[in-house]
């Protein structure tokens, strides 16, 4: 009897704890945005702003995965070395672009919605980000990556029903076609702009 | 003549192609998806782009950013109202979507809007429950009847477009469009020609002060700004065509899942 009881303390102990690791995706979402926004209205710098932003977008967003999403069926003809120049090109430029985007909104009032739970692997996370007296209320879709619970991560901000990885994807293959394909002119034009 | 002539075949293909392919959503999102749509002016394209930017440079931005200083309230009439005097162009294309509910709801807001909403300046209608508004036009009538986008164009002053969609809003200036029609069409004691072209110019700016600090941040930090500009164009096309969220639904994962493992 006393063993039975013992069994299912531990059960349900571990049970308990693995749970409290998964995070949900909408909570996932309210917590991150909460983040960007307390540091968007801070009294800092802009550059200052920008690195605390990088940190955040390291943290929760899936910028592999995305890099090589937005690369298309290119990535296929790649090999390792390119894949690692590549994945550190599309670091710095997703930081660079992604924080600088971020850092001209101050104080933006985000509420999370809804949830959409698409699959075991995603969930779209309906939000909106509040009007201001120059701009129109806007709505932000979060498709955010379940596959491990206890992680989940950023692909895809659907603005308004326009995705950015998307539009992100399709000026890559631009740059490509108008290069016959050649991945290095894609790596010159990341290094530029991230040096610039 | 040539008028009517127009009607009677567009509206004849419009309802004839609805009834064939219309109900048919999976191969209209195909149809209208992004990278299918082939640019086949690309270095036309570039170059009106071009042109369209520094236009946009020399009037758009410098009108959009003044219009941004008026109060809210301001803003917000003049916005119900280029948003009411464009039912007249959404409500025949909700008949010919065969989307009739629609086009009653629309019409009510119309009237609601003009008379108690003071020429559309308030938007009366939405506290009556009649909410929900999204535009229309030959274009879309004409996709969903299973016609495709054909090739992606840039076209002077407008901006981005499609061949379908450019044939299709000539329809506006052969009777396809009331508002075209009491203002330029047709000689009214009411309006002047000026009043169609006034509304039209002050649309754009209008565009362009919601969208502003978007177009500023997108310029910015895009690799490629024209096409960038071109995706989201398409991706927001196929939206209106769809008049639903599939696309955020239906986004190929295979991609995801590959790059994963």
């Amino acid at each position: 009897m006393n063993k039975k009881k013992i069994i299912l303390v531990v059960f349900f102990f571990f049970l308990s704890l693995s749970s409290s690791f998964s995070i949900e995706a909408d909570v996932f979402v309210q917590s991150t945005v909460n983040r960007a926004s307390k540091i968007l209205s801070e009294n800092l710098s802009k550059d200052e702003k920008i690195e605390k932003l990088k940190i955040i977008a390291e943290e929760t967003v899936d910028i592999r995965g995305i890099g090589f999403y937005t690369l298309g069926s290119v990535r296929k003809n790649l090999d390792d070395d390119q894949k690692k120049k590549y994945s550190r090109l599309f670091r710095e430029y997703f930081l660079k672009s992604f924080s600088s985007r971020l850092s001209e909104y101050t104080n933006p009032e985000i509420d999370v919605l809804s949830k959409e739970v698409l699959s075991e692997n995603y969930t779209i996370v309906n939000s909106l980000l509040k009007g201001t007296s120059e701009r129109p209320e806007v709505k932000i879709d979060w498709r955010v990556y379940t596959k491990n619970p206890e992680n989940p991560l950023i692909r895809d901000l659907i603005i308004e029903g326009l995705s950015l990885a998307r539009t992100q994807k399709e000026e890559f293959a631009s740059i490509l076609n108008s290069n016959d394909n050649d991945i290095n002119s894609l790596f010159k034009t990341l290094e530029e702009f991230s040096k610039n | 003549m040539i008028k009517k002539l127009l009607i009677i075949v567009f509206t004849t293909l419009a309802l004839t192609l609805n009834v064939n392919a219309g109900s048919d959503g999976n191969l209209i999102l195909k149809k209208n998806e992004p990278s299918e749509v082939k640019d086949c002016f690309e270095k036309i394209n570039r170059a009106t782009f071009a042109f369209n930017q520094t236009l946009d440079g020399v009037i758009f931005k410098p009108a959009a950013s003044l219009y941004r200083k008026l109060p809210s309230p301001v803003k917000t009439g003049v916005s119900n109202s280029l948003e009411n005097v464009s039912h007249l162009l959404t409500i025949p294309n909700n008949v010919l979507q065969g989307d009739f509910k629609q086009a009653g709801i629309n019409t009510g807001r119309f009237v609601i809007n003009t008379t108690l909403g003071i020429l559309g300046i308030f938007d009366v209608a939405q506290y009556l429950g009649l909410t929900n508004y999204a535009k229309e036009d030959y274009g879309q009538s004409l996709a969903k009847a299973g016609v495709g986008p054909g090739c992606y164009i840039v076209l002077p002053v407008l901006g981005p477009s499609t061949v379908r969609d450019t044939i299709a809003s000539t329809f506006n200036y052969f009777g396809g469009d009331p508002w075209y029609n009491i203002t330029v069409g047709k000689d009214t004691q009411y309006f002047e020609n000026s009043d169609y072209y006034f509304s039209k110019g002050a649309s754009g700016v209008d565009f362009r002060a919601k969208n502003y600090d978007s177009i500023e941040n997108l310029e910015n930090n895009s690799l490629d700004f024209y096409a960038s500009v071109k995706s989201l164009y398409l991706q927001d096309r196929q939206q209106k065509i769809l008049n639903s969220r599939k696309i955020v639904n239906t986004q190929d994962d295979s991609d995801w899942e590959e790059i994963s493992q």
